[in-house]
């Protein structure tokens, strides 16, 4: 377990962190990736609409359903189950369809991708338009801290904000007001840093039309004296939201920053079959930053093709939390800490600087 | 004024492909479109410096690897984010098996 700075971490996209970023050329730097024959990874990023046609036909039956069966039981125990299931396709697999589509990788047809990108982007109270650029950003430069959009747990960690994320309440405590502001034409300095002026109208009237639906939605459950409406739109974000904060957190959690390996800031962990579905694959985290390209349905054939070079896959999403809590822990005491991933003997290196760090004695001071 | 240099050969490029051809400290992109015929480009996307020879060629798009976006390298006409300016194309003929580029 190492450190790769001694320097207290701004986040501000516009701060000292931003300056240094770009200074020492960790700004869209150059990445390492695993060697795969050209052949090979054109077949691996080949589009087809098959796969995310069926999962998306699945998925909205899915919603449909479970929005049926609330309605059906509204007023009784057994609208539990129902909320349950409800939530967590609204609240947290919409994130992995707005993350595929985002990239334009789960249907071959531009089309269909668009489509889904803003139901799931509305779904997650997230501006398309923002969060298309602030995820390019992302991949430009993961957990560089100063420049990276979305950096989900910053150091030193606050456990008490990461515990309620699970509930939704911080997530809709951001958008909402947010959106609020967009749809009234203001975006913030970290915003502008990272959306192109040509584009930034753009995601004024997204959020206009994000903040029109809420408004009908909430004069229907007036008008008809319910929640039912509010429950099925805008609530699953706090009941629904925990599945993808559970496998979303790991992605980068604990792990470097400020290192252009993606080997060494992102994990990789093996799910159960219904998590990867709600997730699409994104479990292959380490395969999807260093290879975008490649569509959901292909990166477990990926991951089998470049493990070699990849550290050892987290074998659960338990065994993951408990390699990360203790380094949270020691990070907030020194939040330089962070678990260095080990790469196998058959991986190359690249930038051993990025390796050989150590402050094991600082840690124990 | 033109200026035609030999970038590759005609078999050099697999249908529905592109690969990497550098010349004079400038990079670019050549590609053959599934009905077998020949185009360039610059070999950078114009959104950040990702070169567009790794990315995917599908009918007449060519998608970068580093953020997917897409752009029309018959004439380099930009999709839609992250990619908002065109790349642009240089003239291409096929002479005794040989891909020449017009880098004029």
């Amino acid at each position: 377990m190492t450190t790769a700075s001694s320097t207290k971490r701004d986040y501000s996209l516009v701060g000292e962190s931003t300056r240094r970023a770009i200074e020492t050329g960790l700004a869209s730097a150059e990445w390492y990736h695993t060697d795969v024959p050209r052949k090979t990874m054109k077949e691996l990023m080949q589009r087809s609409d098959g796969p995310a046609i069926r999962d998306t036909i699945i998925w909205i039956a899915a919603v449909l359903g479970s929005a049926l069966g609330i309605v059906w039981f509204w007023g009784t125990w057994w609208v539990v189950p129902f909320l349950f299931v409800y939530g967590v396709l609204y609240g947290s697999s919409s994130d992995s369809r707005w993350h595929e589509c985002g990239h334009g990788t789960a249907f071959r047809t531009r089309w269909m991708n668009d489509v889904v990108y803003h139901i799931a982007s509305f779904m997650l109270m997230r501006n398309p338009v923002q969060w298309r650029w602030s995820h390019a950003r992302h991949h430009t430069d993961t957990i560089i801290v100063g420049r990276d959009a979305e950096i989900a747990v910053m150091r030193p960690p606050d456990l008490l904000k990461a515990a309620l994320a699970f509930t939704g309440i911080l997530d809709i405590r951001y958008s909402l007001p947010t959106l609020l502001r967009q749809a009234f034409g203001t975006l913030s300095e970290d915003e502008k840093s990272y959306i192109p002026q040509m584009e930034q109208h753009k995601a004024v009237i997204a959020a206009r039309w994000h903040m029109v639906v809420y408004a009908a939605t909430i004069t229907v459950a007036i008008a008809l004296g319910s929640w039912i409406p509010l429950v099925l739109i805008g609530l699953p974000r706090l009941y629904g939201t925990w599945h993808m904060v559970l496998t979303g957190l790991l992605q980068h959690i604990g792990l470097a920053d400020n290192v252009t390996d993606h080997r060494l800031n992102t994990r990789t962990v093996y799910m159960n079959p219904v998590s990867r579905f709600i997730y699409w694959n994104m479990n292959y985290h380490v395969e999807h930053h260093m290879f975008p390209m490649v569509p959901y349905h292909a990166l477990p054939k990926l991951h089998e093709l470049i493990k070699h070079d990849l550290p050892v896959a987290n074998p659960s999403m338990w065994h993951a939390y408990r390699e990360v809590w203790p380094v949270l822990l020691k990070q907030l005491k020194y939040e330089d800490f962070y678990l260095k991933r080990e790469l196998p003997p058959t991986a190359k290196p690249y930038r051993g600087e990025f390796h050989d760090l150590d402050i094991t004695a600082a840690a124990a001071e | 004024m033109a200026d035609w240099v030999e970038a590759c050969a005609v078999d050099d490029v697999d249908e529905e492909d592109v690969i990497r051809f550098d010349h004079g400290g400038r990079s670019f992109a050549i590609y053959r479109s599934p009905d077998d015929a020949f185009f360039a480009t610059d070999g950078f996307c114009t959104h950040e410096k990702a070169h567009l020879a790794d990315g995917l060629v599908m009918d007449d798009i060519i998608e970068c690897p580093k953020h997917n976006g897409r752009f029309n390298y018959k004439t380099g006409q930009a999709k839609g984010a992250p990619v908002c300016i065109n790349l642009k194309t240089y003239p291409v003929k096929i002479e005794a098996g040989k891909v020449m580029i017009d880098i004029g």
